[in-house]
């Protein structure tokens, strides 16, 4: 379906920055919404069986968005995310933490910086992920996204499926 | 404390170590040789990979070496492998969700 995308994932251990690099068949401005309007982000934010459920997103500057990866079986994990800067349709720069229900942050988090681009009808988001330490990424992976990707490559396979028959 | 392993191989000279002795097991002062630091510093690296258990110490007669776990580091790659993966079942997610988007527009 998107074999043509590019998309990469690099580590660089020494800097501590996690960089993802992936096009979409999109123009910018959809992209743009995709990633900052909170109905369109809880629609793919969360790997299934997870659940994205955002309880409040004001994005703008100084703003925050707080909500959670809501599992299976209906455990829930918050975070809160603090816009840093905003260049609309261009970049925005965020502070990501893991928080209580309460919302209290679990700092430090991650500093996130995401830039878009548009280029013969393809958009290119661009995610630079920056870690005081990359131990916290382990956190994500122990809140048991392991379980549910299996279970996402099938329901996508799944998907294709549907597709092609069409 | 437990040691984050991912500190661990966050420093130069600790990687460097992890280089040498990947491809045989060394003593304290062959891996020191190899760097320009004194021995004492070489010492406080290994022993940081020891605690994070990605190296291994063995006696041999009146010798200790020190060789690589690599069992260990494979499960540094396995692991940010599975971060790449979730990152790839959220981006098709949305690959879907931008079809519909469009879909709605026209």
């Amino acid at each position: 379906m998107n074999n043509t995308l590019l998309f990469d994932f690099t580590v660089n251990k020494a800097t501590k920055t996690v960089l993802i690099n992936r096009e979409f068949a999109a123009e910018l401005s959809l992209v743009w919404d995709a990633f900052t309007k909170q109905e369109i982000l809880d629609q793919w934010w969360a790997p299934k069986p997870w659940m994205s459920k955002t309880k409040f997103m004001n994005f703008e500057v100084g703003g925050r968005r707080f909500y959670a990866m809501v599992g299976p079986e209906g455990h829930e994990r918050w975070s809160v995310q603090k816009y840093i800067s905003i260049s609309p349709k261009s970049n925005f720069k965020m502070l990501n933490a893991f928080a209580d229900k309460d919302e209290n942050p679990e700092l430090p988090g991650s500093e996130w910086d995401l830039n878009f681009s548009e280029e013969n009808g393809k958009t290119k988001v661009s995610i630079s992920i920056y870690n005081e330490s990359l131990a916290r990424l382990e956190k994500m992976i122990e809140m048991g996204f392991k379980e549910g990707f299996t279970m996402t490559m099938n329901s996508l396979d799944d998907l294709l499926k549907t597709l092609s028959h069409q | 404390m437990r040691r984050d392993i991912f500190q661990a191989i966050a420093d130069p000279t600790r990687r460097a170590i992890i280089t040498i002795i990947a491809l045989q097991a060394m003593t304290p002062n062959a891996i020191a040789d190899n760097f320009k630091t004194t021995r004492q510093s070489v010492s406080k690296h290994l022993r940081i990979l020891t605690e994070c258990e990605l190296v291994k110490q063995e006696q041999q007669g009146r010798e200790i070496y020190y060789s690589l776990q690599i069992e260990k580091m494979k499960e540094i790659d396995k692991w940010l492998n599975q971060f790449r993966e979730i990152w790839e079942a959220r981006f098709n997610q949305l690959d879907n969700v931008l079809l519909t988007m469009k879909k709605k527009k026209k």
